[in-house]
């Protein structure tokens, strides 16, 4: 019995699919796990295991590398301040403490109604737009209390329901249909191509 | 490991020494006298170079720079310095690096005076401490398996346990979890740590971060003594260091034989030393845990307790009332060899009985292996292909599985496997051709190019139960003439006639002249009753006679019928047979003998009881299945009461007047070797160490010297000498043309297997040995009681749909003596249209399963499934 | 005042709104350095890049053309896009991967055609959801031209590309670790030797790694060739480069620069560029290539943005961000900070980083936040000297990868700039800045 979703399990298997080793798949499989319960649930990462051809504790002791695997449930957003160097300069720390206000949670909690799951980042790449946030991956720009505040205001009204999906779901463009070079048709291509290139290159030498 | 032997010159710490090309720079060094400090190097798993203890410089391009020695691998010319400021500056500092969060346990921990890291910081350490802060914390040891406590705090991330599971158990049920100092070993939270292989990371810990729950708290390292033995679990024979305190065993540690185990042990073997000194019942004689130390004999249908005189005159009665003819000998097969040759003598010089079997059918018949060429462990692990028959090895020798495995990760070796259900081999078997019971032989010839074989296997409904192109490719690594192939034999299915076997084992050996075989007998010392002649219709020195007298089987019946009346019984029967309700009737109508440690079920049908001396408290030599004869040894004394086997061999042999001429396992020893050229003396006299392969000369290497980081607790070996004594044995009168083994032609064959025509509905039944099976060593070890095996019936998903049966259900199988109610359990690796079950499991119906399936009664058994 | 002369190579479509789609990349020249390159021998493909001596962005700057050619002596299986991008201070990838996918799938099908590779992967940081939509995007698209898959505009190469979206772990970044992360693995850096990428990489097979940035300059190149790329620069670092300036400046970004032409003082001050310290404040210190590098003083402005100008005054231009500290700003603090992030990022295999990370980390917070003793600073330095031992630069090791020497680097340079702060911070038992 598949935990996942038939559309989910679907997508998983074509994920392996794209790989010479299906261990390869983790990663990405366990970001499907995460997009169908939110968060890392046994029976996902079970399942995880039966895909990738490796034992329950090894994923969960791959996930557990990984921040942006969660073992136990989140909020529906996880909001993410960042407080590193170039962040930390502009305010990062202020800006991490008004968050905990607004949201009533402590770094690493989650608020009261279950919404928001409140984390301090390291630095996410977007330094110049400082302190830096991220609500479910998406840079949301938002580098004052102020804003901060509306942004929050905007999701609790589902306002931004387009750019910013729930937690756990990270590329939302499927890759276009399954493989369409397997390995075996690119290696005859390229050994094809390479009788065609010496074929050239013996034409031009002479 | 080095990758060859071509030796190299390089420089170290200004001097010239040899190495062997390839081989990691801290194992030549230590040859080399320099030892060089470490954590998390272990010689017989992969280098990971993390703990960066190991640290030393090394020339290169650009100049000297600190690399880890148990990474570098020796190249021609290399120049390392171990001995420079900066190496000492930074091995001090990575283990500071390591004490920082390390707790300061040591008062309370069981590793305390065994420790590496407590010995290092004892050398190098800098005696205060720089570290300040609040040390890391973690609620104190948690349960990660049954058999397996995590002390969080202790750990110092060497990955040698997690490494150990993937690598060389190859099954990561623990891994490293979470990411910088916050790693931590962990199991699955709904899958703990039970793989049967546990305590070899118990025992590669460098620190007391896993602790195995039956050694905690029972002894200090500095009060331990310490022998080296032989395990006697099963027949792969493990070199171990048996420890005790206060007269107790306290643990079993591997100890590191090249030719053996490398250090490892299964956790049957290094536990079950519980079931001798189980406390618990010792007021009731006929509680199944308790060690017998008093003989009884049977009065007014009651056992009570007798003195020896009674109890043998008793017992001598018996025998002489049924005579030759009407008396049996069952059992033996963990005996050692001494024992086993003065009981031998005793039934067949004093009773007059060839009717002796210690092999329960275990893997092949005697004739058999006395005849075919027999590999060792070192040639299984070194063969091109290995061609695994039957047993799931990994069930009935696990060590063997890891050494296997290891050859197959290493690229060295292609493992092929007829089996029947899902088994260990199937993880690293390059090809599987699935076999229905009753087919084994069959599908033997079959990979031999035996095309009627193929075309009989054709004649079931289903057709083969493998591809062609499996076949193909079994064929292609088999090759023709056998030249590089091992063939592990083993008996996976007791449902099955051991004639199976036998005509597999002979097909391979007439069709590939070249290959040869290896048994994994379950039983611990079958290759010692086999050689000496513990059995019927054979002759010690592995003499095959033309006449015999009764196999096990065949007294079971002679007794139900009354041809029998007389069972001298060295161990259990009931813990041995299939048909217990059938063995239980032999029993009751019999007049029974039995001469064990602790009893069994078959106490309730004995008449007289003799209680001897077991593992640990006897001294001998017992033979593994290649035909390595190696010493055991007594660590702690007998309980009063008990006598030693060849004595009560012997005294029992006083009554009917006729003196044995043995006196003791040394004795003993002695005249088998005199008599028959077998190393038993020799092995004894030198104690320790690997032993000898019967039959082959030349083949004893020296041990290596042990790496006390590698096998921590093994160390205090120097203080008992375990080291001084290991090593090779000087056997010169055993050559193979001391053997003189009958020819083929000389050999009654066996039946040919006759397969009853498969009806499209029923199941085959196979009856799997389990490592945790119900019998009396692993129920009396309280810590595997959770881990017995469960009763179910496993079926491969064809046969559940075609039935509609869903995993967990409830069926019904009926046979001839009535229904039997198993669950289900789904598997595709179980071959189609056979239903596996565990060999003496617990849970529905016990044994009465296979009885009333009738199991046993033919070559192979059927029985159809119903889902209501 | 600054040098702005070469007009930019890999971020030109920043002023369209529209640069990730496939309509205004080809419109903007989009796929003519494949098919030129397609047009040529695989050889002279990578014999442009050669000469171009495109200098690899991803931190190490090794050349990129060299490392093809090591590895054309044998063949290469398979080519490894590195897009962790997640150097404090850096983000420059985070631009490329969002605005301008379709030229990274462009240089990543050069470079695949130059190595005869077939299958490329591109491993982008997990919290990048924008950019891996975009690049996941352009690939569909590439396929859909014909520019990607088999047969690619008709020549005969194929090549299929996968994105690998990473899960949170600044680790992931060094090549071996990436490497083990893209076969499912826990993110632990592999020993080099025997595990460098292009004789032991992916499977155990040669792989080439190269960063985003790295690839995003190759259909210039093409285009171009590779003489007029090293005509830009001077010396070893050629053609232009992503900085991205951040900190105390009064307008942090990134820009694109032709190397060496302009100093750090340049980047910083130029009214087009940084436009200064905030609030009109003084230059205290600042970082020139990201955490891991040393940190250079208001002495070193003049250096020259070029990768030997900067290794020669021991430090390194790495993933060329700069990060600007004024005089408000309390070096301690700073330093903590980044210990704190190699403490939270260290993988944890070896003893030296795992443990000495969290030790020194706890002991600037104690210096930061009150229980420091002037005691530390010795002991800062010392344990600083036992993970990289002298403290020098190029720095030794006592570590598998380059992690662990990256942490001494900031608090070595914040002691040595300003060791009279770390003993104010222990007399006063924590910052003495407001
Ligand atoms: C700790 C560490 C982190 C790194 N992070 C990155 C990174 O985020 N992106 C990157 O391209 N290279 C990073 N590198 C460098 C890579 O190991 C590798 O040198 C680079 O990807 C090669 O590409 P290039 O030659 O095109 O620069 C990192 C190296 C180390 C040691
Ligand atoms: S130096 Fe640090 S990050 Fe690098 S491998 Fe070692 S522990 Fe991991
Ligand atoms: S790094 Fe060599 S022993 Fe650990």
């Amino acid at each position: 019995m598949s935990h996942f979703s038939t559309e989910l399990r679907q997508r998983a298997e074509e994920l392996v699919a794209l790989y010479p080793n299906r261990r390869s798949a983790m990663l990405p499989l366990l970001h499907l796990a995460q997009e169908q319960d939110g968060y890392l649930s046994d029976a996902g990462m079970a399942e995880v295991a039966e895909l990738t051809g490796t034992t329950p504790a090894d994923v969960q002791g791959t996930a557990s590398f990984y921040d942006m695997f969660f073992l136990e449930p989140v909020g529906k957003y996880v909001v993410a301040v960042c407080t590193n160097i170039s962040c930390l300069l502009a305010g990062g720390e202020e800006l991490l403490d008004h968050a905990q206000s607004t949201l009533g949670c402590s770094v690493g909690g989650t608020s009261a109604d279950g919404m928001f799951t409140l984390e301090e980042a390291e630095c996410l790449a977007d330094c110049n737009i400082a302190p830096c946030v991220q609500v479910n991956h998406r840079f949301v720009r938002t580098t004052t209390p102020e804003t901060f505040d509306q942004m929050i205001g905007e999701i609790r009204e589902g306002r931004r329901d387009s750019d910013i999906p729930p937690h756990g779901t990270l590329i939302r463009v499927r890759r276009n249909g399954v493989l369409r070079n397997t390995r075996d048709a690119l290696a005859a291509e390229r050994a094809v191509a390479g009788d065609a290139r010496d074929a050239r290159k013996a034409q031009e030498t002479k | 490991m080095p990758e060859s032997r071509e030796s190299v010159t390089i420089k170290l710490n200004g001097r010239e020494v040899e190495a062997f090309k390839g081989e990691m720079l801290i194992a030549a060094a230590e040859r080399a006298g320099e030892y060089i400090p470490r954590f998390c190097y272990h010689p017989r798993m992969e280098s990971v170079g993390v703990c960066r203890m190991c640290l030393v410089e090394v020339d290169g391009p650009r100049g000297a720079t600190l690399q880890p020695s148990c990474y570098i691998s020796v190249q021609p010319d290399m120049v390392v310095t171990t001995d420079s400021d900066k190496v000492k500056k930074a091995q001090d500092g990575v283990l500071e690096f390591i004490l920082a969060n390390h707790p300061l346990d040591c008062p309370v921990c069981d590793k305390g005076g065994e420790c590496p890291l407590q010995d290092q910081t004892l050398a190098h350490g800098s005696g205060e401490t720089r570290f300040i802060e609040e040390k890391r914390h973690f609620a104190k040891p948690i349960s990660i398996g049954e058999l397996v406590l995590l002390d969080r705090e202790r750990c110092i991330q060497c990955s040698r346990c997690t490494r150990f599971a993937a690598d060389v158990a190859g099954d990561a049920q623990i891994t490293f979890s979470g990411r910088g100092d916050s790693i931590e070993v962990a199991p699955f939270p709904t899958e703990p740590f039970d793989s049967v292989f546990s305590g070899n990371t118990v025992q590669i810990c460098p620190v007391g971060a896993l602790t195995a729950k039956p050694y905690r708290f029972t002894a200090r390292p500095w009060d331990l003594e310490q022998v080296e033995s032989t395990c006697t679990s099963c027949a792969m024979g493990c070199r171990v260091a048996v420890q005790s305190s206060g007269d107790r065993i306290t643990r079993l540690l591997g100890v590191d034989s090249d030719a053996v185990n490398h250090g490892w042990m299964c956790d049957k073997g290094r536990f079950t030393f519980e079931a001798a000194q189980s406390d618990e019942g010792t007021g009731d004689v006929l509680d199944p845990r308790t060690r017998l130390t008093t003989p009884l004999i049977r009065r007014n249908g009651t056992l009570t307790p007798a003195n020896w005189g009674e109890a043998l005159s008793a017992a001598a009665t018996i025998l002489r009332e049924s005579g030759a003819a009407k008396s049996g000998v069952v059992g033996g097969a963990r005996l050692t060899n001494e024992s086993l040759f003065a009981w031998q003598r005793f039934a067949r010089d004093v009773i007059g009985t060839d009717s002796i079997d210690a092999s329960f059918g275990d893997a092949g018949d005697a004739a058999t292996w006395s005849l075919v060429p027999r590999a060792s462990i070192n040639d299984a692990a070194e063969a091109c292909t290995v061609v695994v028959i039957g047993a799931d090895i990994a069930a009935v020798a696990p060590v063997l599985h890891l050494r296997l495995r290891q050859s197959v990760t290493a690229g060295r070796t292609n493992v092929v496997a007829l089996t029947t259900g899902a088994s260990s081999q199937s993880s690293i078997a390059r090809v599987r051709l699935a076999v229905r019971p009753g087919e084994t032989h069959l599908v033997a010839a079959a990979v031999t190019g035996d095309h009627s074989a193929l075309a009989q296997l054709e004649l079931h409904p289903q057709g083969t139960a493998f591809s062609r192109d499996e076949l193909a490719e079994a064929q292609r690594l088999i090759g023709s003439n056998g030249e590089g192939v091992v063939v592990v034999v083993g008996r996976a299915n007791y449902a099955e006639s051991a004639d199976v076997t036998d005509a597999a084992i002979r097909s391979l050996a007439a069709a590939l002249p070249g290959a040869r075989f290896l048994p994994t007998w379950r039983r611990a010392n079958l290759g010692g009753a086999f050689d000496l002649g513990f059995g019927p219709g054979l002759a010690p020195g592995r003499r095959v006679a033309t006449t015999r007298g009764r196999r096990v089987d065949e007294q079971v019946a002679a007794m139900a019928s009354g041809e029998q009346s007389a069972l001298l019984l060295l161990g259990s029967l009931l813990d041995n047979v299939v048909n217990r309700p059938q063995a239980i009737n032999a029993l009751e109508r019999a007049s029974v003998i039995v001469v064990a440690g602790n009893g069994g079920d078959d106490l309730a049908y004995a008449d007289v009881v003799l209680p001897v001396a077991i593992d640990h408290e006897r001294t001998g030599t017992v033979t593994n299945f290649e035909g390595r004869v190696t010493a055991v040894a007594a660590k702690v004394t007998a309980p009063s009461g008990t006598w030693s086997d060849i004595a009560v061999a012997s005294e029992l042999a006083e009554e009917f007047g006729q003196n044995l001429g043995l006196t003791d396992a040394t004795d003993t020893a002695r005249v088998i070797e005199e008599l028959l050229g077998y190393p038993t003396a020799s092995v004894l006299r030198d104690g320790h160490g690997d032993g000898v392969i019967t039959g082959v000369t030349g083949d004893q290497s020296a041990r290596l010297a042990l790496d006390p980081v590698a096998f921590p607790g093994v160390r205090s070996a120097d203080a008992v000498g375990l080291l001084a004594r290991a090593g090779a044995v000087a056997v010169d009168a055993v050559t193979s043309a001391t053997w003189s083994p009958s020819t083929w032609s000389d050999l009654p064959q066996p039946p040919a297997p006759q397969n009853p025509a498969a009806d499209a509905y029923s199941l085959r039944v196979v009856v799997a040995p389990y490592l945790y099976d119900g019998g009396v060593a692993v129920s009396a070890t309280s810590a595997f009681n959770p881990l017995v095996a469960a009763s179910v019936a496993t079926v491969n998903p064809y046969d559940a749909n075609r039935l509609g049966i869903n995993e967990g259900d409830i069926v019904r199988f009926p046979g001839e003596g009535g229904v039997v109610r198993l669950p289900v359990s789904i598997d595709d690796a179980t071959t189609k249209g056979t239903v596996v079950v565990p060999f003496h499991a617990e849970g529905v119906d016990g044994d009465d399963v296979l009885a009333t399936w009738g199991v046993g009664a033919s070559l192979v058994t059927e029985v159809r499934m119903e889902s209501r | 005042m600054a040098t702005l002369t070469a007009a930019p190579i890999v971020s030109s479509r920043r002023e369209h709104a529209d640069s990730h789609t496939l309509t205004r990349f080809l419109a903007t020249s989009g796929f003519d350095g494949l098919k030129k390159a397609l047009g040529m021998f695989p050889e002279q493909v990578a014999a442009e890049v050669d000469a171009a001596s495109l200098l690899g962005r991803g931190g190490a700057g090794f050349p990129a053309g060299r490392k093809w050619s090591m590895l054309r002596k044998n063949a290469v299986t398979y080519l490894v896009i590195n897009g962790d991008e997640s150097e404090p201070a850096t983000f420059k990838d985070h631009y490329l991967v969002e605005h301008e996918p379709h030229q990274l799938i462009e240089g990543v099908t050069i470079a695949a055609y130059a190595l005869q590779v077939t299958q490329a992967f591109i491993f982008l940081r997990g919290e990048f959801a924008l950019g891996l939509e975009r690049v996941q995007q352009a690939i569909n698209d590439a396929y859909d031209h014909g520019a990607l898959g088999q047969n690619i505009f008709g020549s005969g190469f194929s090549l299929d590309i996968v994105v690998h979206p990473g899960a949170g772990a600044y680790i992931c970044g060094e090549e071996t670790s990436l490497i083990e992360a893209l076969e499912g693995k826990r993110g632990f850096p592999r020993i080099k030797p025997p595990f460098f990428p292009a004789v032991n990489g992916l499977y155990g097979e040669p792989t080439v790694v190269n960063n985003v940035e790295t690839m995003s300059n190759l259909p210039w190149i093409i285009r171009h060739g590779g003489a007029a790329f090293a005509a830009l620069g001077e010396g070893r670092s050629t053609g232009t480069r992503l900085f991205a300036l951040s900190g105390r400046v009064n307008n942090p970004g990134m820009f694109e620069l032709e190397m060496v032409k302009n100093t750090f003082r340049d980047i910083i001050f130029d009214p087009q560029l940084g436009n200064g310290i905030v609030g009109g404040g003084k230059l205290k210190a600042f970082i020139p290539g990201g955490v891991s590098a040393p940190w250079f003083g208001p002495d070193q402005l003049d250096v020259p943005l070029g990768q030997d100008e900067v290794a020669n005054q021991a430090s390194m231009l790495g993933s060329g961000s700069i990060v600007v500290f004024d005089e408000a700003t309390c070096p301690v603090r700073a330093a903590w900070r980044i210990t704190k992030f190699f403490s939270r990022e260290s993988c944890g295999q070896c003893t030296p980083c795992r443990e000495g990370s969290g030790w020194l980390e706890r002991i600037m917070y104690r210096l930061e936040h009150g229980g420091g003793r002037i005691d530390d600073i010795d002991l800062l330095l010392d344990l600083c000297d036992n993970i990289s031992p002298g403290l020098l630069w190029p720095p030794q090791q006592t570590t598998i990868c380059v992690l662990g020497p990256s942490i001494p680097s900031s608090i070595h340079s914040a002691i040595k700039m300003f060791r009279d702060e770390f003993v104010a911070h222990a007399t006063n038992d924590g910052c003495t800045y407001a």
